[in-house]
């Protein structure tokens, strides 16, 4: 048998990091909706969720349990298969992502004699970014199936919107990244990560570069003051409007998973990903300085996604053309300014 | 046109400068002011655990009187029926037997009474116009109910517990509004 | 059979049926579901070359732009099989004619190009598709086809806006 020459300790390693990493995601992702209305509470002079468990710690099950409880529709002259689809792209998509961030540094154990060093990462690919690239421009596909469908003019209008919202912005998105990759010369995560470490974060010479990915970001996500696709006010809830019950929830859901690898993909690219300034980790035990990386990469991430609802609570809507407005005309042309002047100081310092 | 009122402001409609057009210092700003909130007190009440003080002429729930030898104060006249504005106040009268001196003050009592919350206004009319005393209005409020024949309180609803026999639950009841007992 | 050889077959047969399904679907948006698994396919047959960029590629500008462009404008013209118009069986016959010479010449031209013969696929350990190599073959061996080409999408752009100006 061929098949037994996998590498079963790696496999086994990966699956591990797998599950722990989903699960991870998930518990974060179901957080945020409890920060989300914490926040929004606290920005508004209100005390949000606290009723279940401790300061309401137990919301976000409570919501999880309701959602599982309410009745399952499907109407009647939707597409029943894709309706059923679309919210499971949805989540696929999202939860693709974290397959090539860096989550921190390798750990390293003795398990039945044999040393193992796990780099915490599910798979450095040597062109990580563009394969965050390529999920992320999968993702639209669970807004436009969801929303075609449910066979109504809302939804359907807003799929049509979150779709060419994201193409649009995707643009923007690569061209800020570009200028990016000019400097560290590499698509892989895990070396635009290194070169951090041993050098200076990539906020000090891309900050334009990062104000435009950060607006990329809010728009790819769908989340105010982008969130066009699901305008309540305008088109009673979007894409989602015919979902019920869990498929709902994992539309919900995924939106903030999305928040919460974006924020992880900004702190790696721009801030860092898991290295802790003025701090030495060669100094420290392999295992000790994995976890602190871990945890530094957690809470760049969770100040962005303070920042994601920070954002989502003081800025209205915009309107349609002026997001389109925004993305191609303002937006593409700045980061090509952005990329020109970076090639140009790349080639002025290279002499 | 002449202008409806004085306070017609010209609005300025001058074109952006730059720093307006690149919109990020206004967003800022707004930030700002958003996370200024952050450190605000916040004024809301967690209800069932905190209560607030209600003002001191607020007007709740009728009361039904008792004199402090627990008889029943009101002599069933209908004044206060007369009163309502909201003819919410409905009774019946009935004479006091022999040896029901201790439950009933007056000669003639209200066998029946029966105010119907949905109708109550909580004027107070019915207080002001009962010679005895017997009804006022108390600091709480009806709570909420299925049905409507649920709003509709008679007599046991309305009564003040016993002075003599329950004291914890009559001074519970009384309130702050009650009038003094003479 | 080693690993790859299955993922190759499965991943075949994945591309194979999904085109069919693709001709053979009545409704257009399946039709284009279909397609964007085919392209997926395709990138996995990418990824078996080693060729990791074009696959990911692949995935960004069919699977992510052009197929969404796609579903965007058949979902708003909202076609299905009740307004699709009727072909009579004469030009049925002579499509599938017509098509089938196609696919005949097609399969001959592929069998007998030079190329081709005794040629094996680099499974696995082929770095053409490889991001560095790929740059450096663009940039510097076929650096002027390369910008004609570039020039040529500049003209398409301008003529685009050129057309989407005019009311």
């Amino acid at each position: 048998m061929t098949l037994l020459a996998i590498d079963w300790t790696l496999l086994i390693e990966k699956l591990v990091l797998i599950a722990v990493i989903i699960t991870a995601s998930l518990v974060i992702a179901m957080y945020a909706t409890y920060g989300e209305r914490k926040v929004a509470a606290i920005l508004q002079d209100r005390v949000g969720p606290n009723r279940a468990g401790p300061f309401g710690l137990l919301q976000p099950l409570a919501d999880g349990m309701k959602l599982f409880f309410k009745e399952e529709i499907i109407p009647n002259t939707s597409n029943k298969l894709l309706f059923v689809l679309g919210p499971c792209l949805a989540m696929l998509t999202a939860m693709m992502t974290s397959a090539v961030i860096p989550w921190g540094n390798e750990i390293h154990f003795t398990l039945f004699g044999a040393d193992r060093h796990i780099p915490l990462q599910i798979a450095d690919i040597n062109i990580g970014v563009l394969f965050i690239f390529g999920v992320v421009s999968t993702g639209v596909y669970g807004i436009m199936i969801g929303g075609w469908a449910s066979n109504n003019k809302f939804s359907l209008m807003a799929a049509m919107r979150g779709a060419s919202q994201v193409i649009s912005y995707e643009l923007a998105m690569g061209l800020s990244f570009i200028a990016l990759l000019m400097l560290t010369g590499s698509l892989s995560m895990k070396t635009i990560v290194e070169q951090q470490v041993h050098g200076h974060w990539n906020i000090i010479y891309q900050p334009l570069g990062f104000l435009i990915f950060l607006i990329c970001a809010f728009a790819e996500c769908n989340r105010a003051p982008f969130d066009l696709p699901e305008a309540e006010n305008e088109l009673n809830f979007g894409y989602h409007q015919e979902y019920s019950s869990m498929k709902l929830g994992f539309y919900l859901f995924a939106e903030y998973i999305n928040m919460f690898i974006s924020s992880v993909i900004m702190a790696t690219l721009y801030f860092g990903g898991y290295d802790v300034p003025f701090l030495n980790e060669a100094n420290l035990p392999v295992n000790i300085a994995a976890l602190i990386g871990v945890v530094a990469l957690l809470v760049k991430a969770f100040i962005f996604i303070f920042i994601f609802m920070w954002v989502r609570w003081t800025l209205p809507r915009f309107r349609y053309d002026q997001l389109m407005n925004l993305g191609w005309k303002s937006l593409i042309p700045l980061a090509l300014v952005n990329m020109f002047i970076t090639g140009a100081v790349i080639l002025w310092r290279q002499g | 046109m002449q202008p409806l009122t004085k306070k017609v402001k010209q609005l300025e409609r001058k074109p952006m400068t730059l720093l307006e057009r690149i919109y990020l210092p206004s967003i800022f700003k707004g930030m700002a002011i958003t996370f200024s909130h952050i450190f605000k007190k916040v004024p809301t009440i967690r209800y069932p655990e905190e209560k607030r003080p209600f003002a001191k002429v607020f007007r709740g729930l009728q009361v039904l009187n008792r004199d402090e030898e627990g008889r029943e104060r009101c002599t069933a006249c209908g004044l206060c029926a007369l009163a309502c504005p909201a003819e919410a106040i409905t009774m019946e009268a009935a004479e006091r037997q022999r040896g029901e001196e201790n439950l009933y003050r007056e000669e003639k009592y209200a066998a029946k009474y029966e105010i119907n919350m949905l109708r109550c206004i909580f004027c107070g009319l019915c207080e002001e116009a009962c010679p005895k005393d017997a009804i006022y209005l108390s600091e709480t409020f009806a709570p909420a109910n299925y049905k409507r024949k649920g709003f509709i309180y008679g007599k046991e609803d309305l009564l003040i517990p016993d002075p003599l026999t329950q004291p914890e639950e009559y001074e519970k009841a009384k309130g702050e509004r009650a009038p003094a007992t003479h | 059979m080693s690993t790859t050889a299955i993922l190759f077959w499965f991943l075949s047969a994945l591309a194979l049926l999904s085109a069919t399904m693709v001709l053979i679907s009545k409704n257009p948006v399946h039709s284009i579901l279909w397609l964007i698994i085919v392209f997926f396919a395709i990138s996995g047959h990418y990824i078996l070359l080693n060729a990791q960029f074009i696959a990911i590629v692949n995935l960004i500008v069919y699977a992510g732009a052009i197929m969404v462009l796609f579903l965007f404008v058949v979902m708003l013209m909202n076609l299905n099989s009740d307004s699709e118009p009727q072909k009579n069986n004469r030009l049925r016959l002579a499509g599938t004619i017509a098509g089938g010479c196609l696919m005949l010449i097609m399969i001959d031209v592929v069998r007998s190009a030079s190329e081709v013969q005794n040629a094996t696929a680099m499974v696995r350990e082929g770095n053409i598709g490889l991001i560095k190599t790929l740059g450096k073959v663009l940039f510097v061996d076929y650096v002027v086809p390369f910008e004609i080409t570039s020039v040529l999408f500049l003209s398409a752009m301008i003529g685009a806006v050129v057309i989407g100006k005019k009311d």
